[in-house]
């Protein structure tokens, strides 16, 4: 079971993470942030299989990934 | 639980300033994880430039020095030689380091300093509002080229990797970008072979790294990585220019 902790007040809402997810698995959410962007959030969390691309592509290293 | 991907400890908790989609933060993400796998963290002085990179010293858990425009390679050199057991980390911009200091590091890898020097090249000045830099492409609109930057009146666009990778101060020299898993692996590479570049003392490690600029670029930022590809790297080739294998200097 995969685990992703994301940093909501971090996400800047670029859309690289789920640009690169190769399962598809994240989206952008409806919640904002105190920055004022749309925070991108695990949509399908049977999909993901903590590969950690999400992780390492955030310019803001907003998403950490355990197994 | 087994992690797969955390924050490296030489990051400190401090949220970035850049702008969505900037790739400073994710090169900062792989110098501090250098930093940690070389164990070199109570022992870094790191020269930052000016530009975007300017607040280094908020991020890094290091000791840092703020250069002068452009002059990073020449306090870097000082600290060097004070210190030669010191860790000493360069991290400049492409305005910084190919226009305003262009002396300073050619004849820092000229006289063979073992540094290491991260290069940021977005095309742009980034900080002061999107200006022409000696790395603009041809044709590419920035506010003091607005109608895209000509050859006939501006230059060619300059490849600082080749550059240097010609001359015999420098260990290593290596081109790589950041916009796909596999290019930031190979990059991931190359900033740890500078960093050990200087840890066995083979002379300067240069690492230049492709990276976007959205704000500047006028893109959102998947256009903008997607533009390091289509544009950038067709122009500045990836690759490693030049690698030292043992101390063969002349």
């Amino acid at each position: 079971m995969a685990k992703l902790a994301i940093r909501e007040e971090r996400c800047k809402s670029c859309g690289i993470c789920i640009e690169f997810c190769p399962e598809n698995c994240l989206e952008i959410g409806d919640k904002l942030n105190a920055q004022g962007y749309r925070c991108v959030r695990l949509a399908d969390p049977d999909a993901c299989r903590a590969c950690g691309i999400c992780g390492r592509m955030c310019p803001d290293v907003v998403i950490e990934v355990w197994k | 639980m087994k992690a797969v991907f955390t924050r490296p400890e030489s990051l400190t908790d401090k949220p970035f300033h850049f702008c969505p989609g900037c790739h400073h933060g994710v090169i900062h993400r792989l110098v501090a994880e250098a930093i940690d796998h070389y164990g070199v963290r109570e022992k870094t002085i790191g020269a930052a430039s000016v530009g975007c990179s300017v607040f280094l010293y908020d991020y890094f858990d290091i000791d840092v020095v703020e250069s002068p425009h452009g002059r990073a390679p020449a306090v870097a050199t000082g600290i060097k030689r004070a210190n030669p057991d010191r860790f000493v980390l360069l991290y400049q911009g492409d305005g910084d380091l190919a226009a305003i200091g262009t002396a300073e590091i050619i004849h820092a890898a000229n006289r063979g300093e073992n540094l290491t020097v991260v290069f940021v090249n977005n095309t742009v000045y980034g900080m002061t509002g999107g200006q022409m830099a000696p790395t603009t492409l041809l044709g590419q609109p920035t506010t003091t080229s607005p109608y895209g930057r000509e050859f006939g009146q501006d230059g060619y666009p300059i490849k600082m990797t080749e550059m240097l990778a010609q001359l015999e101060g420098v260990g290593y020299a290596a081109r790589v970008a950041v916009d796909t898993p596999a290019r930031l692996a190979k990059a991931r590479k190359a900033v740890f072979q500078a960093f050990e570049t200087q840890v066995e003392e083979k002379g300067m490690g240069f690492v230049e790294i492709l990276a976007t600029c959205p704000t500047n670029w006028g893109l959102p930022p998947l256009e903008a990585v997607k533009r390091v590809e289509t544009e950038m790297i067709p122009y500045f080739p990836l690759g490693v220019y030049k690698e030292r294998k043992g101390k063969d200097f002349l």
